[in-house]
């Protein structure tokens, strides 16, 4: 694929040392975090770029969890994933209001199913209350029931969490990419960090598009974190992949729950859930099950039965023949539990935000905005003076109103373009998203962008009209557009080359 | 808003041949809506041929079939408007529509036959395990790739569903240069028509695996190969049968689902079984007015089958219009032993034509076994049929004599007897 992108696409001969890139800042990683540390740090003056190995942002963990905005019940008083968390689930109505990402405070359930599981859930409450979360009650079955009507009968109360919500995780963090991106701060995609050394006043990290230099480096590689950590500190990290699959269902059954329903947590995690989406599809999952390979984000016969099998103890009615797609993500395990945040103790200028797992989502912007302030403190840089420019508004079709559609077809014809049957995407809405600061380059970007392909035939009908679009849009050959990178093409060739 | 007499959704085989059945039968005020911008559906990638031996004692192809169909409808000047999606209709037949230069636009029409059509069934209807590399299409998306839009999805493939798209897709691509490894199939027999495995694998030695299914897909970025085990009688993987099949690309030929969306929308009951409309011996469903056929209604192997259903379906439209009154007993039609489903699931007697058509699939295989027909408990049909599979669409005639001297008569049942 040859998809100019970002700011490293003309600078090839970067390679050359000579001619090394001077930031204050390298955010290392594109995830939800990264994203959120650039869009917090876009407001302050200050030289940013993101390096991220991968062609487009989102592409591993954030995209691929729950989208739960927990309440904050789960995690141990005085930890950091107590306290940003928190923070987090405060902020997020607000925040996604703001910048038109999905988001719904739907309220989450902790299920019991036996008499001697009632004082647990006594103590989470009792957790939750202690770390500030607001609301919470202990429900009979019968309210639980009440509530939530295609409970299990086996239920034998609840806890129930009005502060929990569910998000959308691409939009969380592409947004917060695209707040960044027009504020200034660069990213570099593609771009795989091999070395961090530490220079005077600073670091040089080196990368197989060139060499990049910065006062500050904030290390937000996920489930790598640990590797880039160990490269400048002594006090080494040491992550797991904790892997979790999920079974995706039709919108069609989207209703089947309205809260999100947890059953009681397991020293692995929060156990299966079932919840709806921010989009209005029904999720379920996850597993937990540590693995070797940082790579292996494959889906597996024995991980899928127990979701469905851990999912029906909620929900007996959990309707099997209408999942859409199975997905796995990695948690990023940290042996010492908590979220690793802040300058390491024995490398100035390197911040980590390591050993993210959940609740990493709903933490994110508030992770990113401590960050900030604490890098642009040690910097001594000053906030901007202008306010922060909003990204492009994000149009959708599906959801505008009989005369709204009607106003939109007349002043944009390519919006009487339906391209995603499923879920109603416009030809206008796909442009948007190729248009779009930082946009998409591959099929899978659009996808995340728009929605087109994420609906229940899963891009059987819209996949050829997409790639023809953006072929055209970014003066390409169809043959070289992707799912997702150079190596994922969709196509092999023409009918016949091989004969 | 717009008021038209009958408004057909989707411009493929049955939308056009209940159109022109419609104008035949008087009717004039007709529009049809189709998406694409071509009439002709799903035919217009079908470029092999086949089609029509029944209609025209000829073998078409696709394209081919469907041209003497949009000729019919351009002769009779009948009103069509492609590239015009339907995104809404109403329980009171208010048909909201979608184009580039009419913008969104709501059609009040007095009798509206759906005729949208199938889509394929995704790889999550399977639930297959593992990666999730470039590499995996449903054949119908290969076929438009490779029949339409000239471009190969593959080097070395398997395809898992022996239904007939993927065995057409595994001929078509071993001719422009792919090498076929096999296709599988989980079900003990193929979901295909039968000369279409002789002519589109025997012919190429391409082999054909019953009983199997692919267990797991391999590959980070484009598909690397998947693996195959044997499965037992409940379709479970057997242990210790899996092998791995070295491929770039998986097709997926798992099955059609009717496309049932503006269906739903309007209120119009669903039959689980087909995922298509319960309708009566007329093509009505359970909204008056509102008529369905083609693979909207249930998925059909003959796309004969499809125009002789859709011009009913047209003809019974233009009665609704003209205010024909059905009389208000109906006979259910019921399935016995090894039926799946019919269509049409109940006729009421004073309306049945002379002979009425119903169609169903098996729930199995069965060899040398009989296709009875129950009127009430009084067996009426007793056919002797060497095999009779769900790979394909049966029938069963009912003249209407049968109907009009019993009155009183509650069910008929339509049943595999072993003897
Ligand atoms: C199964 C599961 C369920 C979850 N559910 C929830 C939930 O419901 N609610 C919630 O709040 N949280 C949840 N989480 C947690 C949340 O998803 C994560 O905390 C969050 O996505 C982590 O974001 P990140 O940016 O740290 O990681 P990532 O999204 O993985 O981003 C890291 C980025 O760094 C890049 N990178 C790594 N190494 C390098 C390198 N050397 N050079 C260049 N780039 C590099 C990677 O390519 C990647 O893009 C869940 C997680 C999992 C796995
Ligand atoms: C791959 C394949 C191979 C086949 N091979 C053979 C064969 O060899 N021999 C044979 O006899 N039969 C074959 N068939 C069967 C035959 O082609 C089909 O049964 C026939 O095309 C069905 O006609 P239809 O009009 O019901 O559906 P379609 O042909 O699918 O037409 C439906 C039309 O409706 C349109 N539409 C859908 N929704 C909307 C909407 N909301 N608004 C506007 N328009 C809409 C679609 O764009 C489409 O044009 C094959 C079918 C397939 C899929």
């Amino acid at each position: 694929m040859k998809i100019p992108r970002g700011i490293a696409a003309d600078t090839a001969d970067l390679v050359r040392p000579k001619e090394i890139a001077m930031h204050d800042i390298i955010i290392i990683g594109a995830g939800v975090i990264g994203a959120s540390v650039a869009r917090a740090l876009s407001a302050y003056e200050a030289k940013t770029i993101v390096l991220e190995k991968n062609h487009d942002v989102c592409e591993e963990t954030s995209k691929a969890n729950s989208g739960i905005v927990h309440a904050g019940y789960d995690a141990h008083p005085g930890t950091n994933k107590a306290k940003y968390n928190l923070r987090g689930s405060r902020m997020m109505a607000a925040f996604c209001h703001e910048h038109q990402i999905p988001y719904r405070n739907n309220g989450s359930l902790v299920l019991a199913f036996a008499e001697e599981d009632l004082p647990k859930l006594e103590a989470l409450r009792a957790q939750g209350t202690q770390n500030g979360v607001a609301g919470l009650r202990i429900l009979t079955a019968e309210e639980a029931k009440r509530l939530e009507p295609n409970l299990n009968s086996e239920v034998r109360g609840a806890l129930l969490a009005p502060t929990g919500g569910i998000v959308d995780p691409f939009e969380l963090t592409i947004a917060q990419a695209e707040i960044a991106a027009v504020n200034g701060v660069e990213f570099s995609f593609d771009t795989l960090v091999s070395g961090i050394h530490p220079i005077p006043d600073g670091y040089r990290v080196s990368t197989d598009r060139g060499v990049y230099e910065a006062k500050i480096v904030v290390n937000c590689a996920g489930v790598r974190a640990d590797e880039l950590n160990n490269m400048v500190s002594s006090r080494k990290l040491s992550i797991t992949p904790r892997k979790g699959e999920y079974c995706l269902f039709d919108k069609q059954v989207g209703t089947l729950v309205d809260h999100t329903i947890f059953q009681l947590p397991t020293q692995f995690g929060k156990g299966v859930l079932v919840t709806p989406t921010a989009e209005g599809n029904l999720l379920i999952g996850p597993t937990a099950f540590d693995i070797d390979d940082k790579n292996d984000v494959s889906t597996t016969a024995e991980g899928l039965a127990e979701v469905v099998k851990k999912a029906k103890q909620s929900v007996v009615s959990v309707p099997t023949g209408f999942v859409i797609t199975a997905f796995a993500g990695l948690r990023a395990t940290e042996k010492g539990g908590d979220f690793v945040i802040g300058e390491a103790p024995d490398a100035k200028g390197f911040y980590n935000a390591a050993g993210i797992e959940s609740p990493g989502l709903t933490s994110a912007p508030a992770i990113g905005d401590d960050l900030a302030v604490q890098i642009t403190e040690a910097l001594h840089v000053s906030l901007k003076s202008a306010p922060l420019c909003k990204r492009p508004p994000v149009v959708r079709f599906e959801s505008m109103s009989f005369d709204d559609k009607a106003a939109a077809i007349r002043r944009d014809p390519a919006f009487g373009k339906i391209v995603c049957r499923c879920e109603l995407v416009t030809a206008a809405e796909i442009l948007d998203a190729i248009r779009r600061p930082l946009g998409a380059t591959t099929i899978d970007g659009i996808k995340r962008r728009s929605r087109a392909g994420s609906g229940r035939c899963q891009g059987g009908f819209c996949s050829p009209r997409v790639m023809h679009l953006l072929a055209t849009e970014c003066g390409l050959d169809p043959r070289d557009i992707a799912k997702y990178d150079q190596h994922s093409t969709l196509l092999v060739g023409f009918d016949k080359d091989d004969l | 808003m717009i008021s038209k007499s009958l408004v057909i959704i989707g411009g493929g085989p049955a939308g056009l041949a209940a159109a022109i059945a419609a104008y035949d039968a008087g009717e004039r005020d007709i529009l049809v809506l189709e998406r694409d911008c071509v009439l002709g559906g799903i035919l217009n990638q079908c470029i092999h041929n086949g089609f029509g031996l029944h209609t025209f004692k000829e073998e078409l192809t696709g394209p081919e079939y469907s041209a003497r169909y949009v000729r019919k409808v351009e002769e009779r000047k009948i009103e069509a408007k492609l590239d015009t999606m339907v995104i809404d209709l109403s329980n009171d037949r208010i048909v909201t529509a979608i184009n580039e230069t009419d913008g969104l636009f709501r059609i009040a029409a007095k009798a509206v036959i759906l005729a949208m059509g199938c889509r394929e069934r995704p790889r999550g209807a399977l639930n297959i395990p593992g990666a999730r590399p470039a590499g995996i299409f449903s054949a119908g998306t290969a076929q438009r790739f490779v029949n339409i839009e000239g471009y190969m999805p593959g080097r070395e493939i398997v395809i898992l569903g022996s239904g007939d798209i993927g065995l057409i897709m595994a001929r078509r691509l071993t001719l422009e240069g792919a090498k076929v490894r096999m296709v599988c199939e989980i079900m003990p027999y193929s979901g295909g028509l039968k000369r279409n495995i002789v002519q589109c694998l025997d012919d190429y030695d391409i082999p054909l695996r019953l009983s199997h299914t692919v267990t797991k897909i391999h590959g980070k970025d484009r598909v690397e190969g998947v693996s195959v085990a044997a499965v037992d009688d409940n379709r479970m993987p057997i242990a210790g049968t899996e092998e791995f099949v070295s491929c770039d690309t998986l097709l997926l030929s798992v099955g059609l689902i009717p496309e049932n969306e503006l269906t739903r929308k309007a209120g119009v009951a669903i039959n689980p079984k087909t995922q298509g409309a319960i309708v009566d011996e007329s093509l009505e469903t359970t909204i008056p007015g509102i008529f369905a056929a083609g693979n909207v209604l249930h998925v059909h192997d003959l796309v004969d089958h499809v125009s002789t259903e859709a011009e009913l379906a047209g003809k019974n439209a233009v009665r609704f219009i003209r205010g024909l009154d059905k009389g208000s007993s109906a006979v259910a039609i019921e399935t016995g032993f090894g039926v799946r489903y019919t269509v049409p699931s109940r006729v009421h007697p004073a309306a049945a034509t002379a002979i009425t058509t119903i169609r169903f699939r098996t729930d199995n295989v069965y060899r040398d076994s009989y296709l009875s027909v129950l009127l009430d408990d009084e067996r009426v049909q007793h056919l002797k049929k060497r095999i009779l599979t769900p790979g394909e669409m049966e029938e069963v005639l009912i003249p209407a004599k049968w109907l009009l001297t019993r009155p009183g008569l509650k069910k008929i049942t339509i049943l595999v007897e072993k003897e």
